[in-house]
């Protein structure tokens, strides 16, 4: 097998508030190949944001080992593209050089890039709109250009399609599938919503809370394009479920412990 | 769908401007009628003309200062000081403002004696810059860079520091440098308000000069303003009057201009 792009090893993390301290992340041991689609899910408040952040370098105050491509994670960098929950566009600059940001449009090269993710993305026709005329879908497809123009070895998505509207959600999955077999851009996302993780995934971490940490790993292998009605979906979809009913289980005996 | 709308929108010209001219008339509306019963009282004898000149002897002086030339002279002068004392005190403003905004280490250095000085005013100065400067050139024009400062400061200072922190974290993962974050991110993002800082800084530095020319001068619109009261030429002190709310008020335009232009992509109620 190859060499894994990303690789976290007994990663711990903690948050020290005024009162206590506390355990966010706790043992994640967990390898991505290249090229691999993992879904993240988990409840509210397990540590998922919180694991993607470090992944980022976004956050630093760790214990453990974050590794890409075999170099320790040091900061923040274009290698780790992120996506985060709202696009966070620059309202000020209209679509494609919200995509360009810090290069310059008039560099042939960037020109021409920024024009083929513009065409990927699916938002021709938009190039000069501003980010107040777009709707929710159009600006997190931006969001994801200005990502990629950027090559990154690893695309870090924080429930980025949860604000938007189930038909819209249905949408931009596709677009990101599109994305995704067009480039094989190694991705990493984070959702609550199990269709969500099932259909885009080859592979689900299953996260638990108090302290953050792996429940299990779920292997897709169903083939693309994915139906949500077939009942080879619906199988795994009560396979994630019944994780995560035990998972609530021993949550309720746990408080209830307290 | 939205693209179109907005072309939609500015391609038609042709239905825009009757309802420009209707604003506009609207916006006329007051001010004509005003003018109009200003002048039926001063030609029935109801009101002094001698106190309240009517419209028309205005204007009749109003040509005449411009005929003579003598108008455009004082307002070039008054003009050019203003200019000066906005580019000054504004320029400098503009500067401190983004230093204080930018380094906490500098707003601490700084900002407090800033502060003080904002809360002397500039009548309990105007004596001093005299005695220091003479009632030359500098006096005047530091008298107006002083007004003129503090708008531009404290706004872009504040732009500064009301800008979006998720847009930090954008500029970190997208590997922008400290200087890149301050040309692409703070600077676009603050524009706004330094916008409204340089249309308040023009406005006080033109405040600024009327206190400057009227205190002692020899030229200006001030200058001839407090001229004519002495001669009780009251027709050409309401000139004077005219002119500074007339240019005040282009140059006020001028500003909200670029901000259309530079501020396009805002997303506020606009009324
Ligand atoms: N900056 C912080 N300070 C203190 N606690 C934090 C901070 N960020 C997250 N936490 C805590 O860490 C845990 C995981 O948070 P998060 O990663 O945001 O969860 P998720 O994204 O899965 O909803 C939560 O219990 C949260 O309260
Ligand atoms: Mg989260």
């Amino acid at each position: 097998m190859s060499v894994p792009v990303l690789e976290i090893e007994r990663l711990n993390k903690s948050f020290q508030t005024p009162k206590t301290v506390v355990t966010a992340l706790s043992g994640i041991d967990l390898k991505v190949q290249e090229g691999e689609f993992i879904t993240v899910i988990g409840p509210s408040g397990c540590g998922k944001s919180t694991l993607l952040k470090i992944v980022a370098g976004l956050d630093l105050a760790y214990e453990g080992s974050v590794k890409l491509s075999d170099k320790e994670v040091a900061g923040p960098g274009i290698d780790k593209g992120f996506i985060f929950q709202e696009p966070r566009l620059f309202p000020w600059l209209t679509v494609e050089k919200n995509i360009a940001a810090d290069l310059s449009l008039r560099n042939p090269e960037v020109r021409k890039k920024v024009d083929s993710l513009i065409e990927l993305v699916k938002l021709q026709g938009f190039e000069k709109a501003y980010p107040r005329e777009l709707s929710g879908g159009m600006a997190q497809r931006v969001a994801i250009a200005r990502a990629l123009l950027r090559n990154p070895k690893v695309l870090l998505l924080d429930e980025p399609f949860g604000a938007l509207d189930a038909f819209t959600r249905a949408h931009m999955q596709e677009v990101l599938l599109d994305i995704w077999q067009h480039n094989r851009t190694t991705m990493i996302f984070v959702t609550h919503d199990i269709d969500e993780a099932i259909f885009l995934a080859n592979r689900i971490v299953i996260l638990k809370p108090r302290p953050g940490s792996i429940r299990g790993i779920v292997p897709v292998t169903l083939p693309y394009p994915r139906k949500k009605a077939t009942t080879s979906f619906q199988s795994l979809r009560l396979k994630v479920l019944d994780e995560f009913e035990r998972l609530e289980e021993t949550e309720y005996v746990d408080r209830a412990g307290l | 769908m939205s693209r179109q709308a907005e072309t939609a929108g500015i391609a038609g010209p042709a239905a825009g401007a009757p309802k420009r001219r209707v604003i506009l008339a609207l916006g006329s509306l007051l001010p004509v009628a005003l003018l109009a019963v200003w002048q039926a009282l001063g030609d029935l004898g109801y009101i002094s003309t001698m106190l309240y000149p009517t419209p028309l002897t205005i204007a009749e002086a109003f040509v005449d200062l411009s005929a003579s030339g003598e108008l455009w002279t004082h307002l070039q002068i008054s003009l050019t000081r203003a200019a000066l004392g906005f580019a000054l005190g504004g320029g400098l403003g503009l500067l401190l403002g983004v230093a204080v905004g930018l380094f906490r280490s500098t707003e601490k250095a700084l900002d407090p004696t800033v502060q003080m000085l904002r809360m002397v005013p500039s009548l309990a100065l105007a004596p001093l810059f005299v005695l220091w400067f003479g009632i030359g050139e500098e006096s005047k024009i530091l008298l107006i860079a002083k007004g003129a400062f503090f708008p531009l400061y404290i706004n872009t200072y504040l732009g500064i520091r009301s800008v979006d922190r998720k847009l930090f974290d954008v500029s970190r993962v997208l590997s922008f440098g400290r200087f890149k974050q301050i040309i692409r991110l703070v600077l676009p993002a603050s524009l706004p308000n330094v916008l409204l800082g340089i249309r308040i800084s023009l406005g006080v530095a033109w405040l600024g000069l009327v206190v400057a020319e009227l205190m002692a001068s020899t030229s200006g619109i001030g200058y001839l303003m407090s001229d004519a009261r002495q001669f009780t030429k009251t027709p050409v002190v309401f000139v004077g009057i005219a002119v500074f709310a007339i240019v005040g008020k282009l140059t006020d335009s001028l500003v909200r201009m670029l901000e259309r232009r530079w501020l396009r992509w805002q997303d506020t109620y606009k009324g």
